[in-house]
C-alpha cells in the first residue's frame, strides 16, 4: 500500500520533461550577486520588471525561462557597474514603457501623480471646515 | 448649510464608489494586451555575433545582415512546438528565393541539428543564442517570432508568432516593402 501511495504521488508531480528548455539556467538566473549592496540593486529593479512570458509577474517572482535569463543580465550588467535606471531604459527603449512596473512622468499618467496631492488637499479642506464650524457653534 | 444639501453631500461617497466600479469593471473585462510589440521598428540590428547553431550552417553575425536585400529574421528553437507547425511555410518562403538566418534560443547544437532534418532546414545561417539576449536586443518576447530586416540591416516588421499558410502573402509583401 505504502508503495503505491509512493508511486502516486511521484505519478503526480510534474514531469521536467516539460520544461522549456534543457539548457541550465544563466549564470546569475538564481544565484545572488556577492556584494549585498549591489544584490540589493538589482533585486529592486527585478521586482519592478514585468516578465515577458507570465505578464502578471515580475521577472523576480516568474520561473519563466526568458525571466531567469533576463535576471542575469540584470545582475550582470548591475555587477558591471550600470545604474538600475540606465537599465530599465534600455529595456523601455525595446519593450515600451509596458516593460517596467514604475509609472513614468508620461503625460497620461499625471491625473495618478496628481491625485494623492488632490486628496489630501480635499481632505485638509474638509477638516477645516468642520473644525470651524465647531469652533463657529461653540463661540 | 441647509439640511437638504448636507443631505445631498452624503450621497458623494457612493457616486464614487458607483463610478469607481464602473471603471474598475470595464477594465477588467477589457481585453488584456498579450503581444508585446517591440519599439525596435525602424531602427537597425543590434549587432551582435553568435555561434553557429547548426552543424551545416555558418554562423550569424547580425551586422552581415546588411548586405542590399530584404531578409528574414526567424527566432525558433528546438524545444518550441509552434516551430514544427511553423517549418513547412518556411520552406516554402526559402523554395520562393526569400532568404531566411534563424537564431536558435536557449538550444543546443544536437538538438537544432535534430530539429532540422525532421522538420527540414529553410535558413542560410543559424546563430545559437543560449541566453536569449538577442531577443532582449530586439524587443522580442517569445519564440517563434520573424523580423523583416531591410537591405541597410534595419528592422522592417515584427510577426509575433506562428508564420501560418494565411500569412505568406502578408510576410512577402512586407519583404516587398522593404525593399524600397
Amino acid at each position: 500500500m505504502r508503495r503505491f501511495v509512493i508511486l502516486l504521488l511521484l505519478a503526480a508531480t510534474p514531469a521536467p520533461a516539460l520544461a522549456q528548455t534543457a539548457l541550465p539556467p544563466a549564470p546569475y538566473a538564481n544565484r545572488q550577486l556577492e556584494d549585498p549592496a549591489l544584490e540589493a540593486k538589482a533585486t529592486a529593479l527585478m521586482h519592478t520588471i514585468r516578465c515577458l512570458t507570465c505578464q502578471s509577474q515580475s521577472i523576480a517572482d516568474s520561473d519563466a525561462s526568458m525571466a531567469a535569463d533576463l535576471r542575469s543580465i540584470i545582475r550582470e550588467r548591475i555587477a558591471a557597474g550600470e545604474d538600475p535606471e540606465a537599465i530599465r531604459a534600455w529595456l523601455i527603449e525595446r519593450y515600451g514603457d509596458w516593460i517596467s512596473y514604475k509609472p513614468t512622468a508620461d503625460p497620461i499618467l499625471w491625473p495618478l501623480w496628481a491625485a494623492p496631492v488632490l486628496l489630501l488637499g480635499a481632505g485638509g479642506a474638509l477638516a477645516y471646515g468642520r473644525m470651524r464650524r465647531r469652533k463657529g457653534g461653540q463661540a | 448649510m441647509n439640511f437638504k444639501k448636507r443631505s445631498l453631500i452624503l450621497w458623494i461617497p457612493l457616486a464614487a464608489y458607483l463610478v469607481f466600479l464602473a471603471l474598475a469593471s470595464l477594465g477588467l473585462n477589457r481585453d488584456q494586451q498579450t503581444v508585446v510589440q517591440s519599439r525596435m521598428i525602424g531602427k537597425p540590428v543590434p549587432p551582435l555575433d553568435l555561434p553557429a547553431a547548426a552543424s551545416s550552417r555558418p554562423t550569424l553575425s547580425t551586422k552581415e545582415m546588411a548586405d542590399g536585400k530584404p531578409r528574414l529574421l526567424n527566432i525558433f528553437a528546438s524545444w518550441c512546438v509552434p516551430c514544427i507547425a511553423e517549418a513547412p511555410v518556411l520552406m516554402q518562403l526559402a523554395r520562393q528565393g526569400v532568404p531566411i538566418d534563424g537564431v536558435a534560443i536557449r538550444d543546443a547544437r544536437a538538438d537544432v541539428d535534430n530539429f532540422l532534418t525532421r522538420h527540414g532546414n529553410p535558413y542560410q545561417r543559424i546563430g545559437l543564442d543560449e541566453r536569449s539576449a538577442l531577443q532582449f536586443y530586439m524587443g522580442s518576447s517569445g519564440v517563434p517570432e520573424t523580423f523583416v530586416v531591410d537591405g541597410k540591416g534595419v528592422i522592417r516588421y515584427q510577426h509575433i508568432g506562428v508564420i501560418g499558410p494565411q500569412d505568406v502573402e502578408m510576410i512577402l509583401e512586407k519583404l516587398r516593402e522593404a525593399q524600397s
